[in-house]
């Protein structure tokens, strides 16, 4: 099975947690035409890591670098959920049970569907399962 | 007004001048007949014993810094043979290689007997009951004070440090009177006793307290003297020099530099060259009579002021202010000396972070509070927190195995933190001291 189809190029961004960061990445984003699909933003005492699916992750891996901040590419995958009550405990309990562990996750409701973004510790196995629990997964290239 | 000893104490100036040149040129000669260090030192300096003819000439000898100990450790400019040592203290070496300072008898005895001055000097004497609160052992604070006390007839509670509702335990059931300690410790102690329910002005017998090994100011001072109904006095040595040596007297205005032991320079620290009384520089002490390890104008790196105007007290004896800064950058964080550049190797053997860095200092309560700004290597990043999280505690625990002080970290982006070009200023100490 072509796991790389599902495989998402997520870009990662440190920032430190202070007032202006969040506008400096998404202005230099703006300026290049990149589009933010989705996004999140994880924090600990004095520092962030922005997470952020994008449309063109090379192009805003090389303007984020260029301006001096530490990026990085990681893989994750994005879940179709049903809409409603229960959907998200149909793909935790699939990983579940496959003893896959999620790493982190953030999720967003899109026009037809709401979408989880998982990185998990297998993310082959995990597209595996999925898949053949009759998950949707949204490939790579609906990110581009 | 009780001196311990009046005449030397109170020696008309022109005599203790006459004294301290009989002495620098005995020592002169000593060392440059049986120190190898100091001969081969004069020599390359184009100086010689005889070139000594008044006071003023000290001037020609060369300087000692901090290095020269460094540098000879642990023993090799000691002019006293294995035999005539009777004890030896340490720094703490954070600096790089620790200093040994190794004493005789007769250096011990000095030692003990300007502290016996001194401490008489703040109105300490028999029937006192003196709580010593410095670190015993390698640290020259706790046995130094501990001897002084015990010569005037105090009697010594070796309390060292640490314990501190212990401290407050011993203080009230031992009926003290007065301790010994870094101002630092004391506030805390202070914290501590109201925390308790405690008022050391009423439920204590304290009403001295001896402070110093940490830079302090005025207003700490009549912060804790009017929270404890006590008088606080400054206190100041070095371990090169022997250890604490000198106090203020009652009159709270100047430590007196005794002449027999100590001959004192100010100096400009960029030039060399002396400033005139009254005017800030960096403090040289020549020590007179040290047998075992010779201190020749030693530039303390400490900034201070020379006072030679009669003190209202009667004792004769010079008198420099309070300590106003360090020549170099050196940081004293609870009691530690650290040094921004020991920062600097201590990160560059850390992969994960660069050698950019920032230190600011803070005085949290009545402890001082060091924080490390770092930048992290591109390629240390994970876009995991707990991967940053442990690289942070890294770099905290490496700072404290090196330091000997716990310090917080922050984790700052590549590039963020200031660069320097010439002398880099990465230090921001914002304590009120």
């Amino acid at each position: 099975m072509d796991v790389t189809k599902y495989t998402i190029k997520q870009i990662s961004v440190f920032s430190e947690n202070k007032p202006g960061r969040l506008a400096a990445i998404a202005g230099a984003l703006e300026d290049e035409g990149i589009n933010i699909l989705a996004f999140s933003i994880a924090e600990a005492n004095g520092f962030g890591v922005v997470r952020a699916l994008v449309d063109r992750p090379d192009a805003a891996y090389k303007k984020l670098n260029a301006m001096g901040f530490m990026v990085s590419f990681t893989d994750v995958i994005a879940v179709k959920m049903r809409d409603v009550p229960g959907g998200l405990f149909e793909m935790a309990r699939i990983l579940s049970e496959a003893e896959i562990n999620i790493e982190y996750s953030y999720a967003y409701s899109g026009r037809e569907a709401a979408v989880l973004i998982l990185r998990v510790d297998r993310v082959d196995a995990a597209v595996e399962k999925i898949l053949a629990r009759g998950g949707t997964l949204l490939s790579a290239d609906e990110f581009s | 007004m009780i001196t311990w000893d009046p005449n030397m104490e109170m020696m008309p100036e022109a005599e203790l001048k006459k004294m301290q040149f009989k002495l620098l040129k005995m020592l002169v000669y000593r060392l440059y007949s049986f120190s190898n260090f100091y001969h081969e030192r004069m020599d390359a300096h184009g100086v010689h014993p005889d070139d000594i003819t008044r006071l003023e000439d000290v001037v020609k000898l060369p300087f000692m810094v901090k290095s020269d100990l460094r540098d000879n450790y642990p023993d090799k400019i000691f002019t006293a043979t294995p035999e005539e040592l009777v004890r030896y203290h340490v720094s703490s070496g954070t600096t790089g290689k620790p200093t040994v300072v190794g004493y005789t008898k007769n250096d011990l005895d000095n030692w003990t007997e300007s502290l016996a001055r001194a401490l008489t000097s703040c109105g300490v004497g028999r029937g006192d009951v003196v709580q010593v609160a410095y670190g015993y052992g390698l640290f020259t604070g706790g046995l130094g004070l501990h001897y002084g006390a015990e010569r005037i007839g105090a009697t010594v509670v070796p309390a060292s440090v640490g314990n501190t509702e212990r401290q407050l335990e011993l203080m009230q059931d031992l009926r003290v009177t007065a301790i010994c300690c870094t101002p630092s410790y004391l506030a805390h102690i202070g914290e501590t006793a109201k925390k308790l329910g405690i008022s050391i002005k009423n439920d204590t017998r304290l009403r001295t307290a001896i402070l110093g090994a940490e830079p302090w100011s005025d207003q700490m001072r009549q912060r804790i003297e009017e929270e404890m109904g006590i008088k606080a006095y400054n206190i100041y040595g070095t371990s090169e020099l022997s250890g604490p040596m000198f106090t203020e007297c009652k009159e709270q205005d100047g430590i007196h530099m005794w002449s027999d032991l100590a001959f004192v320079e100010i100096i400009d620290p960029e030039t060399s060259q002396p400033v005139p009384d009254g005017e800030d520089g960096e403090m040289v002490v020549t020590i007179l009579q040290k047998e075992a390890l010779p201190i020749i104008r030693y530039r303390t790196g400490d900034i201070t002021s020379m006072n030679v105007s009669p003190c209202p007290c009667g004792r004769t004896h010079p008198r420099i202010a309070r300590l106003s800064g360090r020549v170099d950058d050196m940081l004293i964080i609870r009691g530690i000396n650290v040094f921004p550049s020991q920062v600097e190797h201590t990160l560059l053997s850390i992969p994960e972070v660069s050698g950019y860095f920032m230190i600011e200092v803070d005085r949290i309560g009545a402890l001082d509070n060091m924080l490390v700004k770092v930048e992290l290597n591109p390629e240390a990043f994970s876009d995991k927190i707990n991967d940053i999280l442990d690289i942070r505690r890294k770099v905290g625990h490496t700072l404290k195995n090196m330091l000997n002080v716990s310090v917080d970290v922050e984790i700052s982006e590549p590039g963020s933190l200031p660069r320097f070009e010439g002398k880099a200023k990465r230090v921001i100490d914002r304590r009120v001291l």
